[in-house]
């Protein structure tokens, strides 16, 4: 992975001691609450209910065993013992102190992370797909292409600014696994006619309160545009984004209002002039790329095929291969999903025992890294599979084998009205809720792919308008509602979900999902998936049950 | 009063016009308004004239005029509209502007490091008692990874 060179760190540490430097003038009073909000958000801090809230960046998702215990000693000594995984793959604690948060990035810094633009309207982290580097339909690995991009926006002098948030999200393989028509900018590599490979560039997609799917604004760009490209379009949305009302300030908005025709012609006539003097050069792709090799895999680890018999004398280790494990393509090898999902556990947080147990895992089973998912579960991408048994059982010893990866219970759900202070309504209790009636891992394991998705208001941080269930919580008269949504979808076959009827009480929203997925088995053909019924059947059957006793 | 000029304290040897205001003798600066309604006598003004841009100004507008101006200042109304970070690199990579390019008005003195970074190389802040911490600022980093505008006027 990615390391550090002299300029990376030195840029680290001076931010560092800036950040030092403004908390202590905003603790003096020598800066205004206004302007002390701008450069703490810039550095990942919000003020929330109970405390303020500190997100760590994780570049697409990639950290080090060295960096996961950083983040142990974080949770132990600067927070309550845990901490949260986001769906945009990166690190939350809920309980820091305000003037302990300089002292906590300096401790990051020294193992090469920081919290700079994890909020604020800015350019965020960039996020890619979870199987990076070992899936099999990939044309290119795109964490080099991530690495460069993270550094172009990293204080980026002209747009730490912008009228909104800007989410970057780049995907390499056939699969889109990170969502990227729901973002501001989707990359994606693609090989044209001649064989090239290059980008196709996406824009103006974006969840949230208006979720609008990505439109295609290059259908090619070769590699060495890539930089410009991203700076043209930056560059219109900074002069002609909305600035007037934040809830029509991103670039998704000025798309549609421009309409997609007009806004290429502004972006291509603005990149014509720019493009020859912002070039990436091969040889730095090539010097990024020298840092995402391959790690010495075993040539023989194929041959080793006892985890075959562990599976006829171990069900439940059986069941765990199944549903948390992924093919790698390297033979012999497979990728293993750590289930953040586990019942009675608020889906997404780690606890500082189970983040030094990881990282030891990491280092014994995995070339000592771990990888964030935006469903927020952990992934060991590179496990031999004669290591997959003793793994098994390591993991479920510290509660992360849940095999429920994929399943009803892997539910994305954001930290809702128990810590956020925009939330109307909570999720975690819902999620529990959900988790306790699904406690038949054979019912859930028929069920099959089904994706719940639940947010505590209108934002969205949890993705509810893609999931194949959606859930969102609105206020209604200082009461707790849930709307429902079916047929969302964040993947190839980008889909924003459908309404499905009057928003429901607290109490009634666990009791719908049943319905919904009884529904579901009642309706569905052989092999049919949750979201395939849902196309194929509309929402009425499910729409019918649900409020038939309202 | 003093301003910050390439990373100096000097005496301001400009006076901002408002545009209801008169034109004196001097150095002075107008808003794109005035210098709309007014070029015909602006010009034959006996000092250098400067012109000051808001977030909301098209600069294309003035692409063809810019050498009447020795000031372009840039006035904040706001320091989260970040359109004039975007206004400075245009004026010194699309049009060549190599003059005093100056920040007035609401913008933050942690914002100077990046101002310079997009060709700014003058600062007027509201707080004279700014001056002294924006020098300052202007070295929080000594690395970085974008091109500066100010190596490329």
């Amino acid at each position: 992975m990615y390391q550090y060179n002299n300029t990376d760190q030195t840029l680290v540490d001076e931010r560092v001691a800036q950040f030092r430097r403004q908390t202590e003038q905003f603790l003096n009073g020598e800066i205004t609450d206004e302007q002390f909000r701008a450069l703490r958000l810039r550095n990942g801090l919000y003020v929330q209910t109970h405390a303020p809230m500190l997100r760590v960046a994780v570049p697409y998702g990639l950290l080090s065993s060295r960096q996961l215990r950083k983040i142990a000693h974080i949770a132990r000594y600067y927070d309550k013992n845990y901490c949260h995984f986001t769906t945009r793959q990166n690190i939350q604690f809920n309980w820091p102190k305000l003037e302990q948060v300089p002292d906590i990035l300096a401790e990051l810094a020294t193992v090469q992370m920081h919290a700079i633009q994890t909020s604020g309207n800015c350019i965020r982290n960039t996020t890619t797909d979870h199987l990076a580097g070992v899936c099999s339909d990939e044309i290119e690995d795109p964490r080099p292409y991530c690495e460069i991009i993270r550094q172009w926006s990293t204080l980026h002098p002209e747009f730490d600014y912008l009228p909104r948030k800007f989410k970057i999200a780049v995907s390499g393989a056939l699969h889109d696994r990170a969502a990227t028509q729901f973002h501001d900018i989707g990359v994606h590599l693609v090989k044209n006619a001649t064989g090239d490979i290059g980008f196709r560039i996406l824009v103006g997609g974006g969840l949230g309160r208006t979720p609008i799917i990505g439109q295609v604004i290059k259908p090619y760009l070769e590699k060495k545009h890539l930089l410009s490209y991203l700076e043209a379009i930056l560059r219109i949305y900074n002069l002609l984004g909305r600035r007037d009302n934040k809830y029509k300030a991103r670039i998704k908005i000025l798309v549609k209002e421009t309409g997609l025709a007009h806004f290429t012609d502004l972006v291509e006539k603005e990149w014509l002039l720019t493009k020859d003097a912002l070039e990436l050069t091969e040889a730095r792709i090539n010097t990024i790329k020298a840092q995402f090799v391959a790690p010495p895999y075993d040539v023989n680890a194929a041959d080793d095929e006892r985890f075959t018999n562990a599976q006829h004398d171990h069900q439940d280790f059986a069941i765990w291969l199944e549903h948390n494990t992924v093919a790698h393509k390297v033979s012999g090898y497979r990728s293993v999903f750590l289930s953040l999902k586990a019942p009675e556990v608020p889906p997404g947080d780690l606890t500082d025992s189970q983040l030094d147990a990881v990282a030891d895992l990491a280092d014994r089973y995995s070339f000592g890294e771990i990888r964030s998912t935006h469903r927020q579960n952990l992934i060991f991408a590179d496990v031999k599979q004669a290591n997959l048994f003793s793994l098994w059982q390591e993991l479920t010893q510290i509660n992360l084998a849940t095999p429920n990866i994929g399943t009803a219970t892997d539910i994305i759900c954001c930290p809702g009205l128990d810590f956020c202070s925009l939330a109307n309504a909570s999720s975690i209790g819902i999620a529990k809720e959900i988790n306790d009636a699904l406690d038949d891992m054979d019912y859930l394991h028929d069920i099959g792919d089904v994706k719940i998705n639940m947010s505590g208001c209108m934002n969205g941080c949890a993705h509810q308008s893609v999931g194949h269930i959606g859930i969102l919580g609105v206020d209604k008269k200082g009461a707790e509602w849930y709307q429902l949504t079916l047929g969302g979808s964040s993947e190839n076959e980008a889909a924003i979900g459908e309404r499905l009827g009057p928003a429901l009480a607290k109490n009634e929203v666990t009791q719908a999902i049943t319905t919904i997925l009884d529904v579901y088995v009642k309706q569905r053909l052989v092999d049919e998936s949750f979201l395939d019924t849902v196309k194929r059947v509309g929402i009425e059957p499910f729409k019918e049950q649900v409020y038939a006793s309202h | 009063m003093q301003v910050i000029k390439n990373k100096q304290l000097i005496d301001n040897a400009w006076q901002q016009i408002a545009d209801d205001g008169e034109i004196v003798e001097g150095n002075i600066s107008v808003s794109l308004a005035r210098w709309r309604k007014e070029k015909n006598q602006l010009i034959s003004h006996k000092n250098q004239l400067g012109i000051r841009i808001q977030p909301d100004d098209n600069l294309a507008d003035i692409a063809d005029e810019l050498s009447y101006f020795q000031l372009i200042e840039l006035a904040f109304p706001d320091f989260a509209d970040g359109r004039l970070f975007s206004h400075a690199w245009l004026l010194r990579n699309r049009y060549a502007y190599t003059g005093e390019l100056r920040a007035t008005g609401h913008y933050m003195s942690d914002q100077v490091f990046y101002l310079s970074r997009v060709g700014v190389n003058a600062f007027l802040p509201n707080n004279p008692a700014h001056l002294a911490i924006e020098l300052t600022h202007l070295n929080d980093f000594s690395v970085h990874y974008q091109r500066s505008s100010l190596n490329h006027p």
